[in-house]
């Protein structure tokens, strides 16, 4: 058994309203370091691939499929090997 | 004409447009539900507004795995109609019917406000009959209304004459261009946030629905 752990973010070229409310109100909080504030999503699945290249092959394709709007959403997948 | 209202869980707008098809314009009206899949040969197929599977994800992900949906290609091939109007319209970017995404609004709010819309394109079709500055005053629902698409994307929509409406005055959700509603290049497929099918009646404050759906029902 494998977890996957997909995190999905807004490509750089889109607006993210969201995070840049969270960082003016950072920022009101006298978080002055904060430069940009992104927000996105985590997905974890759990798979029963073969082996760490097959789950990686199948998250990928999760993504694609489903998970992410490759329109305006980036991602990055990681597998975990679990007993 | 006979026309299909796929009718998914959650959506909650497919006995209003059923009823303005049949009321208004004599179609023959077949509510066909998520798990079944198109299996008449329909000249419409409607998908209505509302909240498939909840928005789970994003607006239209899940919906567009369904049994209906996935037949729709065939009707689609046939060179026939499609309307999505609101989730319907997030719903067809999803299945890549239709270019594009909708996006949250810019101000992360649900709106539900009449709004002004003009014709986009001046070489669409479907909205010939309005005039250039003409504006019409049609309701809006939703919390993801925000169009994008890339700058290639965009420029293609212009050019081909893709551009149903565009928000007038005032853009509600921050959508690229003010656009509000799209067709695909051949102008058969059409989907659009606004909702004309609450802007029909003498009680319903605006009639400009009605204008909207004489263009759409007899080109």
């Amino acid at each position: 058994m494998y977890i996957g752990k997909v995190n999905i973010s807004l490509k750089q070229s889109v607006l993210d309203p969201q995070g840049n409310t969270v960082m003016k109100s950072l920022h009101d909080l006298g978080e002055n370091s904060v430069a940009d504030v992104r927000i996105g999503k985590y997905v974890e699945v759990s798979l029963n691939s073969n082996d760490k290249e097959s789950a990686l092959r199948d998250l990928d394709r999760l993504c694609k499929n489903l998970l992410v709007n490759q329109v305006i959403e980036t991602y990055q997948i990681q597998v975990e090997k679990v007993d | 004409m006979k026309t299909g209202v796929i009718v998914f869980p959650g959506s909650n707008c497919d006995k209003d447009i059923a009823y303005i098809l049949k009321q208004y314009y004599k179609h023959t009206v077949d509510f066909i539900w998520h798990k079944n899949s198109i299996d008449k040969d329909y000249d419409l197929i409607v998908i209505p507004g509302g909240f498939s599977y909840g928005d789970y994800l994003r607006c239209g992900a899940i919906a567009k795995f369904s049994n209906a949906m996935k037949s729709l290609k065939s009707h689609v091939e046939k060179g026939r109609k499609v309307l999505g109007i609101c989730n319907g319209f997030q719903i067809l970017t999803e299945a890549n019917l239709l270019p594009g995404t909708l996006m949250r609004n810019k101000n992360l709010k649900h709106i539900c406000k009449t709004v002004y819309i003009k014709k986009g394109s001046l070489s669409n079709p479907l909205t010939h009959s309005f005039e250039e500055d003409e504006v019409l005053e049609i309701p809006i629902s939703h919390s993801d209304g925000n169009y994008y698409a890339e700058k290639d994307s965009i420029k293609e929509l212009e050019d081909n004459g893709q551009i149903l409406f565009k928000y007038a005055f005032e853009n509600p959700n921050g959508s690229i261009d003010d656009i509000a509603g799209i067709t695909s290049k051949d102008f058969k497929i059409i989907g659009l946030m606004p909702h004309p099918e609450r802007a029909m009646e003498d009680w319903s404050g605006s009639k400009d629905g009605k204008k909207i759906f004489d263009n759409l029902f007899t080109n």
